[in-house]
């Protein structure tokens, strides 16, 4: 649940998603769920001659599976806070499976 | 929507959810001790597939599959697995530089079968680009069935070639256009 998390707190930026068909769409995420579904608004797909289909559409809901890459803006992101969670995690899961 | 801290428990989540026709005062209970208080957060329903489905209930998507259809309707109904049900359905067909249309009327959609959803904005719904034109069904179709075995048989040609390799294809067992 830890990206599930981290995910959350990154609700309102604009980020970039790469999916698993080469398709990157940049928006504003909007909201994330337990599989990591995606929420965006005020789209813009990157290579938008390719994908003809996508250019009237202003939000879109993007399922979790089919997601290869999410750019996130690098100011946004605590790498220490994200390292700690990690380990507070790891712990967890580790104290669980004893 | 505030910024949220990352330091939410799932436990807690979870039993957030399950107390809140009840009462919430056990929240911070034997469970949660070592929580900061940390800004207010967002009610965890508005992180779940349904919340997110419920806004785009009733409007006009694009739906694209994992077999690269794209159609084009109204989402009547869904549930958790983002199963869908889409009603007046229409098929686009891109091939080339044409696209047609496709009547097709009512589809209950397998979750496991969707790539997006995309709410088209009803005032630029008309502006197709200019790189496609509208072309009679039965030429874009023939153009697609070309267009696909070429498709097909290049795949085929790299997947045996990175095989020999000892390279397992990129999502080889899922079909993914």
């Amino acid at each position: 649940m830890l990206f599930f998390s981290f995910f959350k707190t990154l609700t309102n930026q604009t980020v970039t998603i790469e999916l698993k068909n080469d398709i990157r769409i940049r928006g504003i995420l909007k909201s994330v769920d337990q599989y990591l579904n995606i929420k965006l608004d005020d789209v813009e797909v990157l290579d938008l001659d390719k994908y003809p289909h996508l250019s009237s559409v202003k939000n879109m809901f993007i399922r979790g599976s089919v997601v290869r890459y999410v750019m996130l803006p690098r100011s946004e992101v605590d790498v220490g806070l994200l390292e700690d969670a990690t380990r507070r995690e790891a712990a967890n899961q580790a104290g669980k499976a004893r | 929507m505030e910024r949220l801290p990352l330091n939410d428990n799932p436990a807690q989540a979870q039993q957030q959810q399950q107390q809140q026709q009840s009462s919430q005062q056990s929240v911070l209970g034997p469970s949660g001790p070592m929580h900061p208080p940390g800004p207010p957060q967002l009610p965890p329903q508005m992180f779940t597939t349904a919340a997110q489905l419920l806004d785009l209930t009733d409007k006009k998507l694009v739906l694209v599959l994992r077999d690269g259809r794209k159609l084009i309707g109204v989402l009547r109904s869904w549930d958790q697995f983002a199963n869908l049900v889409f009603q007046d359905t229409v098929e686009r067909i891109y091939a080339g530089k044409l696209y047609a249309d496709v009547p097709r009327g009512i589809f209950v959609v397998r979750g496991e079968n969707v790539l997006l959803l995309g709410e088209v904005d009803l005032d630029r719904e008309d502006e197709i680009p200019t790189s496609v034109t509208r072309a009679p069904f039965e030429e874009v179709f023939e153009l697609k069935k070309k267009e696909d075995s070429q498709r097909k048989r290049g795949d085929k040609k790299r997947y045996t070639e990175l095989q020999a390799l000892g390279f397992e294809p990129e999502h080889s067992g899922e079909i993914l256009f």
